[in-house]
């Protein structure tokens, strides 16, 4: 997968378990929880939907590397680019 | 045991019950791809909050109003929360919320609707010293909801004292929170009256628009889409294990299917009996708190009797006696639902009223066919009895009645003795003294049909998906 691919997937996430979020202008640079209305356990619905769908493990002490959109990205790009 | 069954199935989780509880862990599994299967030993799912068709009308039992109304849309709401955790859109539920509702006791009422000011206004008019107390309690309320209401057990009576000087007014306040969850006789714990007061005062209630069965043809339909299997009219006799786990149940046909763990929703007491080898781990006090509740057809709308309330909690006398009767039935106190009288999007043809008292088990599960029979029909006369007492009287209006008591509840349920509310001490985190075995639903503690579904989505999240 590419980064663009990635980046849709995680959105493609995100719309499922909040669909009533608008998506379209997120800024890659900051956190995503200053700009969209997730909590702790839509964050964990993310991280187990990554394993529901592409089998990607994301331990516990890396959940600080999904803050940013562009962070998510580099850091599952190692993990999704061969599928 | 002997190991004579030959186990042709092997799920990852068996819930015992298609209960709210049972279906909403049974979507959370089922979404993250664990092979679930539901065993409902009625042929209908929703357990204690289910419908049927007597008498040419659909019926609901069970729930009188939802709780947790999220008026203001929050997405930090339990409800809204919980809809995420299920997938299931918040608007889907058609939730409607009361126009507005009533505590009766002699000589004062108070009434109130979802916005908490206005019960604020009630009681600076009836208790004019107790307002800044009040407010100070639903201040303190609303800083434990932020904490999920974990506190250590204590007393609910004394943590209401703190705030509610004038018992007259405590008793009125805890009276609705009692009868709509709580297992315990005459106290209610600390943090379930915080955790009542605010579903049910400050976020407030509602019905949906099509009744509870829309909801459970909406969770139904939700779990079966994401994979999960129900079987109904199936029953779980015997919770297998080995070397100290589960490792299957043996159904009611004397099979054997074999999985990873077990949900029940049966009852703390009911689960260990069924499982036989860790009954002697705990003591567990049954509960004894069980409701006969009416069932009234009108041939007008009870607005058009000038019965105008959603919902009214009555008391006859000056204290509120919460505890199982030495009589079948208490008619000194009830609650009295008018399904109709919530504000829906589309008019409503409900010409109904629902009247719930507390009621003796013992007395309806012993009693023989004839005595029950006769029973039901001297109790429904002194129920209006006493209800006509405190609004008018719509005995003349009724076209059709039905009763539901202890017995019945005990059938559908199979909780013993007909309990509502299950057992007075709760496990909160599902664990039992079997490491994959887990409680959920009613014991939990987490009341009403949004408490039984958060309740379920919790112990799934913790111990089975992380």
């Amino acid at each position: 997968m590419t980064r663009e691919s990635i980046k849709a997937a995680i959105i493609e996430i995100i719309n499922e378990i909040v669909p009533d979020e608008d998506l379209s202008d997120l800024d890659h640079q900051k956190p995503l929880r200053d700009q969209i209305d997730l909590d702790s356990m839509d964050f964990l619905d993310i991280v187990m939907e990554l394993r529901k769908k592409y089998r990607i493990e994301v331990p516990e002490e890396d959940y600080d590397e999904l803050s940013t959109m562009n962070s998510t990205i580099d850091y599952l790009l190692p993990k999704m680019e061969s599928l | 045991m002997s190991s004579n069954w030959c186990a042709l199935l092997k799920y990852d989780v068996i819930i015992i019950g298609a209960g709210l509880s049972g279906l909403a862990a049974g979507i959370r599994l089922a979404h993250f791809g664990k092979k679930t299967l539901i065993m409902e030993r009625h042929y209908r799912v929703g357990g204690l909050n289910s419908f049927y068709r007597a008498g040419g009308y659909d019926l609901d039992v069970g729930l009188h109003a939802v709780t947790n109304f999220n008026s203001k849309g929050l997405k930090s709401a339990p409800l809204s929360r919980l809809m995420r955790r299920l997938r299931i859109k918040e608007d889907d539920l058609e939730l409607c919320p009361q126009k507005e509702s009533r505590i009766t006791f002699p000589n004062v009422s108070l009434n109130f609707n979802n916005d908490i000011r206005f019960l604020t206004q009630q009681i600076e008019e009836s208790f004019p010293d107790q307002r800044d107390g009040f407010i100070r309690l639903i201040d303190n309320i609303i800083r434990m909801s932020k904490d999920g209401f974990l506190q250590k057990a204590d007393s609910g009576r004394k943590f209401l004292k703190r705030f509610i000087t004038d018992p007259y007014l405590l008793e009125m306040i805890i009276c609705p929170l009692m009868f709509y969850g709580n297992a315990r006789e005459h106290d209610m714990d600390h943090d379930f009256v915080a955790l009542m007061f605010f579903s049910l005062f400050i976020e407030g209630l509602s019905r949906p628009q099509k009744g509870i069965r829309a909801i459970l043809d909406l969770l139904l339909k939700r779990y079966e889409d994401s994979g999960g299997e129900l079987q109904t009219q199936s029953e779980v006799v015997k919770i297998k294990l080995k070397d100290g786990s589960v490792s299957g149940v043996i159904t009611g046909s004397d099979e054997l299917i074999e999985c990873d763990a077990v949900l029940s929703s049966a009852g703390i007491d009911e689960t260990y009996n069924i499982c036989r080898e860790v009954g002697n781990n705990k003591l567990i006090t049954p509960g004894v708190m069980s409701f006969a509740e009416s069932i009234y057809i009108l041939d007008k709308k009870p607005l058009e009797l000038s019965i105008d309330h959603s919902i009214i909690f009555y008391n006859r006398s000056t204290t509120f006696k919460y505890q199982k009767p030495l009589e079948p039935i208490n008619v000194d106190s009830g609650v009295i639902c008018m399904p109709g009288n919530f504000t829906y999007n589309e008019p409503q043809t409900k010409e109904e009223i629902r009247v719930t008292h507390i009621a003796n088990p013992n007395y309806w599960i012993d009693a023989d066919q004839g005595e029950y029979t006769n029973s039901k029909m001297l109790w429904h006369d002194r129920s209006l009895d006493a209800v006509s007492e405190i609004m008018p009287s719509f005995r003349e209006n009724i076209v059709y009645r039905d009763m539901f008591t202890p017995k019945t509840i005990k059938r559908f349920t199979g909780h013993t003795s007909g309990v509502v509310y299950g057992a007075p001490d709760k496990i909160r985190d599902g664990m039992t003294s079997v490491n994959n075995l887990y409680i959920i639903g009613t014991d939990q503690g987490f009341v009403g049909i949004v408490g039984a579904m958060i309740g379920g989505v919790e112990v799934v999240n913790r111990q089975l998906l992380v």
